[in-house]
């Protein structure tokens, strides 16, 4: 086998090792979330006879590890069991949240990332400049700031108060795909932007100062190379190694960071779905949407770890 | 006929944005196909002038005067463009450590292509490749695709300093300037670079600057020398002139530093260490460490005068100075005693491991009382594996037996009973971070004498204060940290923190690879005089052929895990039995050749 399949297989079997360990903790907290769902569907008015019979019949009353067990049977078969409240298949249930929020995911990454990265290395190379500074107060500002204040901010600023650009709370039309209704995507997707690439923009701009200052690239300098040269094939590719690791774990953000952005404009994706069922005690729903963030916390993980291989020449060939 | 190549006139460069000089007044010329050697200690700005040759500045300095003329055309005049093309087409630079100065992402083919490339040498892509072939025989490394398919951490250290001489030398330049190329690189390796680079440079006529900070090195290669200290040159001239008639007291005092392989001579270390940028004192520059001084040195900066045409000196006493017996030739033997002491320390049959690899394999010395054996070896050559065995520092498998005034030493310096731990100390190859950095040298110099003595307060100022005299460092050090100390300082710091234990054994690993020439002879009187004062058993670890004459009665030389020869210093130098010891001999740098009637 190839040493760097090798190192694939290794990853991912550790990958679902580690989603095994999330899905025990997740069921674990769902568990010991006061109240219970079937009071949570009867309402307070519900006798003790309908919440046993209820119980009883969504399977309730098992011991929990039973439960942990029949739950991650469905899960490794695909199925993740009915939802308690809608009494539909949790898969369906959610499938048109998870569209749209990887929609808004998608477009918040290809928007931040390379505009990070090029305010980051740029940025980095106009060290102590004024758009340096400019970028860094920026930047720095952007990261002090929690996502839901940049969001009310920015409705503040482009749907309600200055201007009316853009709708404040999203009302989108199920029958039509997200792509086609773009103008109510642009302030979450905004939001997000301004949430993740601030950190991308710094790390790039110290490992980009970092790289200028290498030996060698002030040999590639003193051998006459054009500052195009310098850059494009000298610095950048060794100044992104740093940045590709960020760039994960922002991604990975994002995709549980939506919650946050999704509650403030009211977008129906899986943050809001996530809300719903927490308030409803909608076990099976919680866990699927806990399990898929963490699963693309554990893929994000994997790429940038293989990408930094593959981008790294002493650890391509190195690999045994 | 001989063409000027390169001319310097009145090179001054600056930090930015304070305008401290860096360096100043810096002048010379050299002809094509001619070697200069640029000699200077740490700080004395010689890589700073280097870099300026090529009009580059790191940042925080600033070229703020004169001119560098490189084949009829003046550096700093130029635009970015002819810059660029001169940069690495008519001038071009070899850096110090070739491991960080080649792109680890690119492969080498790639980065010797991108010179040819960028500077429009050759017409087509197959003529490049040719030249690329022809650059690469000619520093003796293969050329074919795999290899140039390489990445520069698949080299060896002296492979990689080959492609970095190849690309320099790949446009054809009129000029190449070469920064401490060799520094890190075994004696072998750097001898194998040093004539590679003498032959290119005699072959294509073209005039090189090598810098360095080891006079050594350069006696052999340079056909002129310009020592710099604190920014200036202070004295220029042919080599010969000046290896024979050194006027300017730095020079000799450098020269007194050398260790000599030929002649068993003590080393003279000059006193004090260079000053930085900014601590320069007024006056000349070296007076404060200058036993010739006169009160005009203190208020005046001697200019450059001539004692020969061709030599000149930056001194107010140089031709007084010239004309006492020179230094480099003068051999006072140094007093080292030895032999038919007890065995104090035997290892026998020694084999440790690193990890699952085997690397000391059945190694036998001995160490006696008062005396000091050397052991030299080339990098990997196991030698400093088997001093941390002997301080029970070794983390890994290892079999055979250390014995200790007759008794089996237990492997781990955790389980050695206290007064075995006290009585063997060790001593780190690097000051820089073997010293405690958030610790006063009081603080540091203390612990031991927690550690292992019973001593009252005043007890152990008295002995603090002792300790300071036995490695000459002054009283007020004590409330400084390892930080505000040269780096000569540190390591007598850290000497001092091992004989506060009074040990018995002293290992020093590589103690002086980290100093500075003049600083490392001082370090080694020290260790000499240590010796003769309290009779210390001494393993000097080195790789420093040169060195050990001056230090070690009995000398192990070590390859690849074995000691390959063993016995008296002067016997094994004079006439050396296995075939890895003549051929160390033989790269060693030495300044003999040059030394007239020496």
């Amino acid at each position: 086998m190839p040493p760097l399949l090798k190192v694939i297989v290794r990853r991912t079997l550790l990958g679902l090792l580690t989603l095994l360990l999330v899905s025990i903790v997740v069921f674990a907290a769902t568990q010991a979330l006061p109240s219970d769902t079937a009071r949570a569907i009867l309402g307070r008015e519900a006798t003790p006879e309908r919440l046993t019979a209820l119980r009883e019949q969504l399977g309730l009353n098992r011991p929990a590890i039973v439960q942990y067990g029949s739950w991650l049977g469905g899960v490794a078969t695909g199925d993740l069991g009915d939802s308690l409240v809608a009494k539909q298949p949790v898969t369906a249930l959610i499938s048109g949240r998870v569209r749209n929020s990887a929609a808004l995911v998608l477009v918040a990454a290809l928007i931040s990332v390379p505009l990070a990265l090029f305010l980051g290395s740029l940025s980095g190379l106009l060290r102590d400049r004024g758009f340096d500074t400019v970028v860094s107060l920026g930047s720095l500002t952007l990261a002090a700031l929690p996502e839901f204040v940049v969001g009310i901010l920015l409705i503040l600023l482009l749907a309600t108060q200055v201007f009316h650009i853009f709708p404040a709370v999203t009302l989108l039309d199920p029958q039509v795909s997200v792509f086609a209704q773009l103008k109510i995507l642009v302030l979450p997707s905004l939001t997000l932007v301004l949430a993740v690439a601030p950190y991308i923009v710094r790390t790039l701009r110290a490992s980009m100062i970092e790289v200028l200052e290498s030996d060698y690239i002030q040999m590639a300098r003193l051998k006459g190379m054009s500052e195009r040269t310098v850059l494009g094939r000298h610095a950048l590719p060794n100044a992104v190694v740093p940045a590709i690791q960020v760039i994960a774990l922002n991604l990975a953000w994002l995709a549980g960071g939506v919650v946050v952005v999704e509650y403030l404009f009211n977008y129906p994706g899986i943050g809001s779905a996530l809300m719903d069922a927490v308030s409803t005690r909608d076990l099976p729903v919680i866990q699927a949407i806990t399990l898929l963030i963490a699963g693309l916390y554990v893929i994000f993980n994997l790429v940038a770890d293989i990408l930094t291989i593959l981008v790294s020449p002493r650890l391509r060939t190195g690999l045994q | 006929m001989s063409t000027i190549a390169l001319t310097v006139r009145d090179l001054r460069v600056e930090l930015d944005p304070s305008g401290i000089e860096i360096d100043d007044e810096v002048s010379f010329e050299l002809e094509a196909g001619e070697v200069l050697g640029l000699v200077g200690e740490s700080a004395s700005g010689k890589t700073t002038a280097a870099t300026a040759l090529l009009n580059f500045q790191r940042r925080g300095a600033r070229i703020a005067g004169g001119s560098v003329n490189v084949a009829g055309s003046d550096v700093f005049e130029l635009g970015k463009s002819q810059l660029r093309h001169l940069r690495g087409g008519e001038i071009s630079y070899v850096p110090q450590d070739p491991g960080s100065a080649l792109n680890p992402a690119l492969r080498i083919g790639t980065q010797l292509r991108e010179v040819l490339e960028e500077h429009g040498f050759g017409s087509s892509d197959a003529e490049r490749r040719e030249r690329v072939e022809e650059m690469m025989a000619e520093v003796l490394l293969p050329s074919d695709r795999e290899f140039l398919r390489r990445y520069p951490h698949q080299l060896s250290g002296g492979q990689q300093q080959r492609v970095v001489l190849a690309m320099a030398f790949a446009c054809r330049p009129k000029v190449i300037v070469l920064d401490e190329p060799t520094t890190g690189l075994d004696v072998t390796t750097q001898a194998h670079v040093l004539s590679t680079l003498r032959d290119l440079a005699k072959a294509h006529g073209v005039a090189a600057v090598y810098v360095t900070h080891d006079l050594a090195v350069v006696a052999e290669l340079a056909d002129r020398i310009a020592v710099m200290y604190a920014g200036r040159i202070v004295e220029r001239g042919p080599s010969h002139d000046l290896f024979n008639g050194a006027s300017h007291p730095y020079t000799r005092g450098l020269l007194a530093a050398i260790p000599v392989i030929e002649g068993r001579r003590a080393l003279q270390g000059i006193p004090g260490y260079a000053p930085r940028p900014g601590r320069r004192p007024p006056g000349c520059a070296f007076q404060p460490r200058c036993s010739y001084a006169v009160d005009r040195c203190e208020t005046e900066m001697p200019p450059e005068t001539s004692v020969s045409p061709t030599h000149l000196v930056r001194c107010w006493r140089a031709v007084e100075i010239g004309a006492i017996v020179s230094v480099a030739s003068d051999t006072n033997e140094s007093a080292l005693v030895g032999g038919g002491q007890e065995a104090l320390l035997q290892v026998k049959n020694l084999t440790a491991w690193y990890g699952t690899r085997e690397i000391l394999h059945d190694v036998d010395i001995t160490l006696r009382a008062r005396e000091c054996l050397a052991v030299v070896g080339e990098s990997g050559s196991g030698k400093t594996t088997l001093s941390r065995c002997i301080a029970g520092l070794h983390a890994f498998k290892m079999t055979g037996d250390i014995e200790f005034q007759g008794a089996p030493l237990a492997r781990h310096a955790r389980s050695r009973p206290v007064p075995i731990r006290r009585s063997i100390q060790y001593v780190f190859q690097n000051p820089y971070s073997s010293l405690h950095p958030r610790k006063t040298i009081a603080q540091i110099l203390r612990q031991p004498l927690d550690i292992f003595f019973d001593l009252d307060r005043t007890q152990r100022e008295e002995r603090l204060a002792e300790l300071l005299e036995l490695v000459s460092l002054e009283g007020s050090l004590l409330r400084r940290y390892p930080d505000q100390l040269s780096g000569g300082e540190r390591q007598r710091v850290a000497i001092a923190r091992a004989l506060a234990a009074d040990p018995i054994v002293l290992v020093c690993d590589e103690v002086t690879s980290w100093l500075d020439v003049s600083v490392q002879a001082s370090i080694v009187e020290l260790l000499v005089r240590l010796q003769q004062e309290i009779g210390l058993c001494m393993l000097f670890v080195t790789h420093n052929l040169a060195l050990i004459r001056s230090i070690a009665f009995e000398v192990a030389v070590m390859s690849e895990g074995r000691v390959v020869e063993y016995g008296p210093t002067d016997q094994v130098l004079a006439d050396p039995q296995a075939s890895y010891t003549r051929s160390l001999l033989a790269d060693t740098p030495t300044i003999k050749g040059v030394l007239s009637g020496g």
